[in-house]
């Protein structure tokens, strides 16, 4: 079952290489995807077997951010096959400088997208560490030509850039990785394999000194890919010069992967008895990435750079969730599943904005509630989703994280948080509303009668489901959350 | 016994002053390649007593990728791209040095006080590693050419390497080949990367990649 969810869609990016009929490539794009997503379905059903002793394993951690991940692939293929029909080929001239480009051949993108989906996956089910940097490595690796689909300067700036902070920030992460060993050398002895349910087993073995060294190289490595600050110079970037669907992955499903990597550090270090310190500086990190982004929220005039600041706030939110412990460890990855959802959304809409109005000046866009209803209508609802507004997920689980703040007593932390979360919603607020109403601005040979389906539809599902997880949770996802926050203690 | 290893980790620094040393881009392709190789030498010198296939493989390899493939293919980049042959310095030469030396003392003035839970093979691994990691993030930071510092990423990870060969026993060849193939791709992809910087902007020089920023005019 395990080899199954790597091999479809790593498969069928070899195979979609070489298929050059657009309609059959996009259809199997969206085919693979499906059948990756009923096989993570099917694991809720049914566990799947650990494979290569152990490296391979499916967790209640590693099974949350993988459903995550598929259930954000899913809506995206379904939008990318109407963004690739309405993409016109050849050269043509850039709406921002007047530059002449060309789209990356849509062979290769659709490869990459299913790489990426399976490098994601093999995040979400390694349990061995440098199995696990392999993999977070990957998914930088076959998400940069996804970033320079459109063939300008200005994209290849943000891939540059991505594949640079990146990469480094990993190299100091596999540092981490080898500074574990040394941790796990076991005084001489035999060492202890770096697999998670080993090191957690046989955490009292463990070098202290080396294990927290080891630790603050794993949160700045993996804390770079995962955009906290002040290592996320990379992602505003990348997410606005990437077409919106692979923003909306880049936010809702690699942030998360590269979160999961942080986590796995952390459970290591909640078994050896240093959970605190890990927590302290998840604490740290996190309230400060919360502070960049609301600087950087407040007055935003690129509003794809605006929803790329805001995933650096909610990664913060994430790691204070899951610094402040108790509680609040449930309410964080349960705002994992809610912000995923709630930002994938957005950045969907925010391609169909971009589509019709062709900038992603937040100054110049006007009116869209009345050019496009169904965009506009998602738009206001999704800002009001991802800055916490009842009755939508977010709100649920961030005061959730509040509310464990406030029982383990760290007052300041809920006071910053709290603080910073009222800066970006009136940050975003001032941006979002000003696009949503006025009279129209977009040039109208360019308004479409209708909205097309395939950019509606996907979106739209979703902030369903993120309306329904803000009233009700089902069972399921609250025990599936409940057992991943087992596992941090 | 330990003049095996000790002799190429002490040339693996001596690569590393005499990179930050260097301007013209193909004399540090040139030298890359070179640390690259004596990394291969490292991994069989610190298994000589166990004659085994394991650290042979992983050695050839090295040697392979980072003595062969990676300056052939960032040769050609920079013979195709026909950028200006300068590493575009934003620290000089001289200063950088200087600098480098200092790195270097306060490598072995860290590694003094880090307690090893196991002995190392050879007392010189820890600031090596630590001195060559150090080069690598400083030459990233302080030249301007995107070639060098595709350049720096590659010595910023042997100097990791150099820790994982020196104190790490038993990491599977798995992962080892897992880790060496993403350095691979990383590269491969900046290669590109580059070459179409140079397309687009007709220089790679990373200071002038300043348009995207929050404050629009």
């Amino acid at each position: 079952m395990l080899l199954a969810l790597l091999l479809i869609p790593t498969l069928a990016a070899i195979v979609a290489y070489g298929v050059t009929n657009d309609a059959v490539r996009r259809l199997m794009l969206v085919t693979a995807v499906a059948a990756h997503a009923s096989v993570v379905a099917a694991t809720w059903a049914t566990p799947p077997a650990s494979l290569f002793g152990g490296w391979l394993r499916l967790d209640a951690l590693g099974r949350l951010f993988l459903s995550i991940t598929a259930a954000l692939s899913l809506p995206a293929a379904v939008y990318s096959v109407g963004y690739l029909q309405r993409e016109s080929r050849g050269v043509r001239r850039d709406f921002e400088e007047g530059l002449w480009f060309a789209n990356a051949p849509e062979a290769t993108f659709t490869s990459c997208l299913l790489l990426f989906l399976a490098a994601m996956t093999l995040v979400t089910i390694s349990h061995r560490f440098g199995l696990l940097w392999v993999a977070i490595e990957s998914t930088t690796l076959a998400s940069a030509p996804l970033i320079y689909f459109h063939r300008h300067h200005r994209s290849l700036e943000a891939t540059w850039k991505y594949l640079l902070i990146c990469s480094v920030g990993i190299a100091l992460a596999l540092l981490g990785n080898f500074f574990l060993a040394v941790a796990a050398s076991n005084h001489g002895g035999a060492p202890i394999p770096l697999v998670v349910r080993d090191l957690t087993e046989r955490a009292a073995e463990l070098h202290l000194p080396w294990l927290r060294a080891a630790f603050i190289l794993l949160l700045v490595g993996y804390g770079t890919k995962m955009g906290l600050a002040p290592l996320h110079t990379w992602l505003p970037d990348a997410h606005s010069e990437a077409p919106s669907l692979v923003s909306a992955l880049l936010s809702g499903a690699l942030l998360n992967c590269a979160f999961l990597g942080v986590l796995r550090a952390q459970q290591v270090l909640v078994a050896a008895g240093q959970g605190a310190f890990g927590q302290d500086l998840l604490v740290s990190f996190g309230i400060l990435s919360m502070a960049v982004a609301a600087v950087f929220v407040v007055g935003q005039a690129d509003y794809k750079r605006m929803l790329a600041y805001s995933s650096v706030e909610h990664m913060g939110v994430l790691a204070v969730g899951v610094g402040v412990g108790g509680a609040a460890t449930f309410g964080a990855l349960l705002h994992a599943v809610n912000h995923s959802l709630t930002k994938a959304m957005l950045f969907l809409v925010a391609g169909n904005i971009l589509a019709t109005y062709r900038t992603k000046s937040a100054l110049e866009v006007r009116g869209v509630l009345r050019v496009l209803p169904a965009s506009g209508a998602l738009w206001v609802a999704g800002f009001l989703a991802i800055t916490g507004s009842p009755p939508f997920g977010p709100f649920l689980s961030e005061f959730t994280i509040l509310k464990g703040a406030l029982a383990q007593g760290r007052v300041v932390v809920a006071g910053l948080y709290l603080a910073l979360l009222a800066v970006v919603f009136v940050g975003m607020a001032t941006v979002v509303l000003r696009m949503a109403h006025g009279a129209p601005s977009a040039p109208t040979e360019d308004t479409p009668d209708r909205e097309p389906l395939l950019a509606i539809v996907p979106p739209a599902i979703i902030a369903v489901i993120v309306l329904v997880l803000g009233v009700y949770i089902p069972g399921l996802l609250r025990d599936a959350v409940a057992a991943a926050a087992g596992a941090l203690g | 016994m330990s003049t095996w290893v000790d002799t190429p980790l002490v040339l693996v620094a001596l690569t590393g002053l005499l990179l930050v040393a260097s301007s013209r881009l193909t004399r540090c392709i040139r030298i890359v390649a070179f640390q690259g190789a004596l990394l291969g030498v490292i991994t069989v010198a610190v298994h000589q007593h166990e004659f085994l296939a394991r650290p042979l493989m992983l050695a050839a390899a090295i040697v392979a990728l980072k003595g062969a493939v990676f300056p052939w293919l960032l040769s050609r980049v920079l013979r195709e791209a026909d950028v200006r042959r300068e590493v575009e310095p934003i620290v000089g030469y001289i200063s950088s040095l200087l600098l480098g030396t200092l790195m270097l003392a306060i490598s072995f003035r860290l590694s003094a006080q880090l307690p090893l839970p196991t002995p190392a093979v050879s007392s010189l691994v820890v600031p090596v590693a630590l001195f060559t990691t150090f080069i690598g993030l400083f030459l990233i930071v302080s030249r301007r050419t995107a070639l060098m510092q595709v350049l720096a990423y590659v010595v910023l990870e042997n100097g990791i390497y150099v820790f994982g060969v020196g104190l790490v026993q038993g990491t599977p060849i798995l992962v080892e080949l897992g880790v060496l193939l993403d350095v691979f791709v990383a590269v491969f992809v900046m290669g590109i990367a580059i070459f179409r910087i140079n397309r687009e902007f007709d220089h790679i020089d990373t200071e002038q990649l300043t348009l995207l920023t929050d404050w629009m005019s």
